[in-house]
């Protein structure tokens, strides 16, 4: 039933428009899971989980860790410190070991870009990307995503500036596929020095001003500047920063229009965004944060059931028009 | 669902047409009063999809008859299967929604076909979750045999006997323009 979704979640470049919306389709329900009272349903009782994490997380992990728990999952997390990584084990001894204790999926962050395709390929088990280097962090675009739907109904058409450091972004690469495929305009902005080469070729519109993406957009995704780019040089100040980029009240106040606003987080109050607009009324950064427990859920439920042979064998015994049994 | 070719007329017999289906839900309304004794903790579960519409009506001829609300819910039991490794996941996970906490209630489960009695061992699995029922009841439109779980129905609107290969076809105005129940048979049993 889970048509091309493969064994791995690495990224959104590789799915189709219909794969991504089977997974936001598939969220849906979940979201209602995290409002019982029991929030707990038993899809993958018996399953083990590895968050394997080499950078410092706490949203994408504790919002993992929720979605297995609700699930019934038992999971681990393993952090880069603390555990044998320092010793100078490698990725795939890790994993391989971590294997050998009978394992299901792991989910996985790292530094280097690419490190959760390379995983994938030399594990039997399911992998998701939490976040790999400057690549792709999936499961973030697809909240982003859900959110965007649940706030205007569509994301056809819709028109979304990514704004900050593109450049350095895994955030902005995945929610640039993500949009594309569903037929969103897409646009970014940012300091010159922060924009990846040729990302016009995708089709994706460059704003040097804040104020014409704001004039432009019905959405923007504010990206957090890492503030360790200030000393490599990519920009002065943090201070010039937010006076030519800074996404302030005053600003969007002059749209035409409201626009929804959404962070990925943690926000740098002050930097490139302003607390007024980030607590105010068309933020809609907490609903992402809620989404994104939905999101993991419908990942891990879809990844996990996979074994399409047996998937068809059922389908002809069972399954037919006008309800049928069981 | 994936859709699933329509079988030739010869192998398809009808089992309840729109007024026998009618009649049917009408004495399943009255049985269930009959069984409550009570209607004032009574609460309604239709199982998704189906079962959700078929509760719904039996809820509105009970409070027709008897001039009470009937409180209703509907429930998806999808996430409560014990066979996702095997049939894969289902995308397409219905709604669930119950009216407030059952804990003290009489709940109703309804569904269209009762057949292994997997899904009704899922949905009592699921109810439990949602509070402590002083009592659940089981109301089918068609029982088909074939049970592979020691589950019963209390009330049952008709019962057929069928083959393994056999489907029985629901069929609710709502979601498919009629009323009616077939079976159709399978090939080679």
């Amino acid at each position: 039933m889970s048509p091309a979704l493969g064994k791995d979640l690495i990224g959104l470049e590789p799915l189709s428009a219909d794969d991504i919306r089977l997974i936001l389709d598939t969220a849906e329900p979940f979201k209602e899971v995290s409002e019982r009272p029991i929030k707990k349903v038993p899809a993958l009782r018996g399953k083990t989980i590895v968050n394997l994490f080499f950078e410092a997380s706490t949203r994408t992990r504790i919002s993992f860790e929720f979605a297995e728990k609700r699930l019934s999952a038992d999971t681990v997390n393993v952090a880069a410190t603390g555990s044998s990584v320092q010793k100078g084990e490698t990725l795939v001894d890790t994993a391989r070991n971590l294997e050998a204790m009978r394992i299901d999926m792991v989910v996985i962050r790292h530094g280097s870009s690419g490190a959760a395709e390379f995983l994938g390929k030399r594990i039997r088990s399911n992998v998701i990307n939490a976040g790999d280097g400057r690549h792709e962090h999936p499961t973030q675009a697809l909240l982003d995503l859900l959110t965007l739907r649940d706030r205007h109904g569509r994301i056809e058409g819709l028109k979304v500036c990514l704004v900050g450091d593109v450049l350095h972004s895994r955030v902005a690469r995945s929610n640039i596929w993500g949009l594309l495929k569903l037929g969103a305009e897409v646009a970014v902005c940012g300091p010159h020095t922060l924009m990846p080469r040729g990302i016009t070729e995708l089709g994706v519109t460059v704003f040097s001003r804040i104020e014409e993406a704001i004039t432009w957009a019905d959405a923007l995704n504010v990206l957090r500047l890492q503030l360790e780019r200030m000393e490599t040089g990519f920009i002065p100040s943090l201070r010039e920063y937010y006076r030519v980029f800074g996404v302030t009240l005053e600003r969007l106040e002059r749209a035409a229009r409201p626009l929804t606003i959404m962070h990925p987080g943690p926000m740098n109050r002050g930097v490139e965004i302003d607390s007024r607009v980030a607590d105010g009324p068309h933020s809609v950064i907490l609903d992402q944060v809620t989404n994104g427990v939905a999101v993991r859920m419908a990942v891990l439920y879809l990844l996990a059931g996979g074994k399409p042979e047996l998937a068809d064998a059922a389908k002809r015994g069972a399954g037919a028009p006008g309800g049928t049994t069981e | 669902m994936s859709p699933v070719p329509r079988a030739a007329p010869s192998q398809r017999q009808s089992i309840l047409d729109a007024r026998a289906f009618a009649r049917a839900l009408q004495r399943m309304a009255v049985q269930i009063v009959e069984l409550a004794g009570d209607t004032g903790d009574l609460v309604l579960v239709g199982i998704q999809r189906r079962g959700v519409e078929l509760a719904e009506r039996i809820a509105g001829l009970i409070e027709r008859a008897e001039g009470v609300a009937v409180p209703r819910g509907a429930l998806d039991i999808t996430l409560y299967r014990d066979d996702l490794e095997t049939v894969g996941p289902k995308p397409v996970i219905g709604e669930t929604r119950l009216p407030g906490d059952l804990t003290d209630r009489h709940a109703v489960i309804v569904d269209d076909v009762l057949y292994t009695g997997r899904t009704v061992r899922a949905a009592l699995d699921e109810l439990a979750d949602f509070g402590r029922p002083k009592r659940i009841s089981l109301c089918v439109l068609v029982d088909r045999g074939g049970r592979e779980l020691p589950i019963q129905a209390d009330i049952v609107g008709h019962t057929i006997k069928t083959r393994p290969r056999d489907r029985v076809e629901v069929q609710v105005q709502e979601l498919d323009g009629r009323d009616a129940v077939d079976l159709v048979r399978g090939e080679g049993a």
